[in-house]
């Protein structure tokens, strides 16, 4: 089956991702989200009509907690995670607003 | 210019809703507080960790959608909206895309123009993103993640609106709708309520809608306003010299007055969203929604009715009041506290208004509590204090929610009953002014005032005006005979 992932469509989601890729690995990524959709269209063989979408795995719903304060300040801990910090804030590259 | 055209806007309005706690997980959802102190895994983003949604969150979505005439689903869900940016930790915003909680309503607006009815295609439930401060020192952004998961509520409209005026007065209808249930304190400077407003021209009499932009970045009534005629004049001008309109958001200056195009590529609105498969859906039966239906408070329509029935004071009054729940539960708790609506409403509707514009404010802003202004008016009743005096205690509590017995006190303003000093002074007033004394006598009945000022100066402003009128009249008859 002819493979729908073209260049531009890589390009783009290339964009979405914010990843960089070199030739090769463009390649690559085309072929495996080729056969992604391939094994997708098996799926759409199917006859699914008058059967919901299923939105969540183990059949469960309404799971709620109250509006309680259950957490005191974690900034320590959080901030181990940040790759650099300053002024008790994550340190990012610069991001234009707007 | 020759054709003339109509200008059709939908809005978009963001809520922060009033909740203790963040949609997902139980950190404070209060403004404020150091950077990051209010975070923790889950509203961080980290890997591993599962949201769990604040049942009240739910619950102010319905009663929204409720007094908005909304359908209410009986089953909805969340999705993931996918975008990369520091502000958002987990590279994407959990919302409502394919089944949202509220669908289908709308409310009525009065305009100069007449009523008429703003549609509301649905409202949903998402998570507010944390806030970006350019570092200029280190040419680096800093991301504090204290608004992230704080709960919103989006609001979007029909394209039903055609000028400034009908925005402001929707917007200023579901400002009420929403403080009088408690949802939101909806401040448009503080950024509790936002409006992006979707605007379109199209020649009168066209049925297709033009093309439309996204204006971004209104904090004001005045904002928004001049936002919608920049725009509107910009997308004239622009098919009247032939061009397009190219759908795109754009960002308001409101200090130069423009609008300017925010980058496209970067932007591309490809959010690919999916159902969210760490939140089971929600499915609400019919006793629930009941129950919901019973909880929703009194609005301002009945609120206005019982009014009228309970207290004895003017509709004028009462429409004022009860234009901001604030206002009406001010009034009454104070009444509740010291009756007397008339005299309540009085300081509500002169000083209470006056205040307020000369400092900027909304009627959310007050300080002063029912219980101050229930002894206050007290205070005047049993003539402890006169009005002039009454009212500069009045701005103490405006300012600082002063008591006005403790004000009165340290200030040393309580009227003085001490008979005898007030003789004394009134006795040294006639003397000082004999011209004024036969003016009186003369029949002129205005001199009377001038001797009663000069008489409260004496004073110290501590005597009651009544009091000091009566005493001057008695002591220019006496002397007459
Ligand atoms: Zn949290």
């Amino acid at each position: 089956m002819e493979n729908r992932i073209n260049d531009e469509m890589i390009e783009h989601i290339g964009i979405l991702a914010k990843l960089e890729l070199s030739a090769k690995e463009r390649e690559q990524a085309k072929e495996d989200m080729g056969k992604m959709l391939g094994y997708i269209d098996k799926m759409e063989e199917l006859d699914t009509s008058g059967i919901e979408p299923l939105s969540h795995a183990f059949g469960i719903r309404n799971v709620f907690r109250e509006d309680e304060e259950a957490n005191g300040n974690m900034r320590e801990d959080v901030l181990k995670n940040a790759p650099e910090e300053k002024d008790g804030m994550f340190l990012v590259p610069r991001t234009f607003e707007g | 210019m020759g054709k003339r055209y109509e200008t059709v806007i939908g809005l978009e309005v963001h809520v922060e809703l009033a909740t203790k706690t963040k949609i997902f997980c139980g950190c404070p959802a209060a403004f404020g507080g150091a950077p990051n102190t209010h975070v923790c895994p889950v509203c961080t983003g980290m890997p591993g960790t599962l949201p769990v949604l604040n049942k009240k969150v739910l619950e102010y979505a319905v009663a929204v959608g409720l007094a908005a005439n909304c359908k209410i689903s009986e089953y909805c869900k969340f999705d993931r909206k996918n975008y990369f940016y520091p502000d958002n930790p987990q590279n994407y915003q959990i919302s409502q895309l394919y089944l949202p909680i509220c669908t289908d309503g709308g409310v009525e607006i009065e305009t100069e123009a007449g009523k008429k009815t703003v549609g509301i295609h649905e409202i949903h439930m998402e998570e507010d993103a944390g806030k970006l401060i350019h570092d200029e020192w280190e040419d680096c952004s800093l991301v504090d993640y204290n608004r992230s998961g704080v709960p919103l509520l989006e609001i979007v409209s029909r394209p039903d609106m055609r000028n400034a005026e009908e925005v402001i007065a929707y917007l200023e209808k579901l400002r009420m709708m929403i403080q009088y249930l408690g949802a939101s304190d909806c401040k448009l400077q503080e950024g509790s309520m936002r409006a992006d407003v979707n605007l379109s021209v199209r020649e009168e009499g066209a049925e297709k809608y033009g093309t439309r932009t996204e204006m971004k970045n209104l904090n004001s009534f005045r904002a928004i306003r001049r936002a919608i005629e920049g725009e509107r004049e910009r997308q004239m001008e622009l098919l009247e010299a032939g061009g397009r309109v190219i759908q795109e958001t754009r960002r308001w200056d409101d200090n130069k007055g423009e609008s300017y195009a925010m980058r496209s590529k970067e932007d591309a609105k490809d959010y690919r969203y999916f159902p969210d498969p760490d939140l089971p859906p929600i499915v609400i039966d019919k006793a629930w929604l009941e129950e919901m239906k019973k909880a929703q408070p009194e609005f301002r329509p009945e609120k206005i009715k019982r009014y009228q029935k309970e207290y004895d004071i003017p509709d004028y009054d009462i429409e004022i009041i009860t234009a901001s729940k604030r206002m009406a539960d001010i009034f009454e708790e104070t009444v509740e506290r010291c009756g007397q609506p008339k005299k309540v409403s009085n300081w509500l509707m002169v000083e209470t208004l006056r205040l307020l514009k000369e400092n900027g404010m909304e009627p959310e802003d007050i300080r002063f509590s029912p219980e101050n202004l229930a002894k206050l008016i007290k205070m005047t009743d049993a003539k402890e204090i006169n009005s002039s005096v009454a009212k500069e205690v009045f701005e103490a509590m405006f300012d600082r929610n002063a008591d006005p017995e403790k004000y009165v006190e340290e200030q040393g303003l309580k009227t003085v009953n001490d008979e005898s000093a007030l003789r004394e002074a009134v006795e040294k007033v006639i003397a000082g002014n004999p011209k004024s004394v036969e003016d009186y006598r003369n029949g002129k009945e205005k001199a009377i005032g001038f001797l009663v000022g000069q008489t409260m100066k004496e004073m110290k402003g501590k005597a009651d005006p009544g009091e000091v009128n009566k005493l001057l009249r008695e002591w220019l008859q006496e002397m007459k005979e």
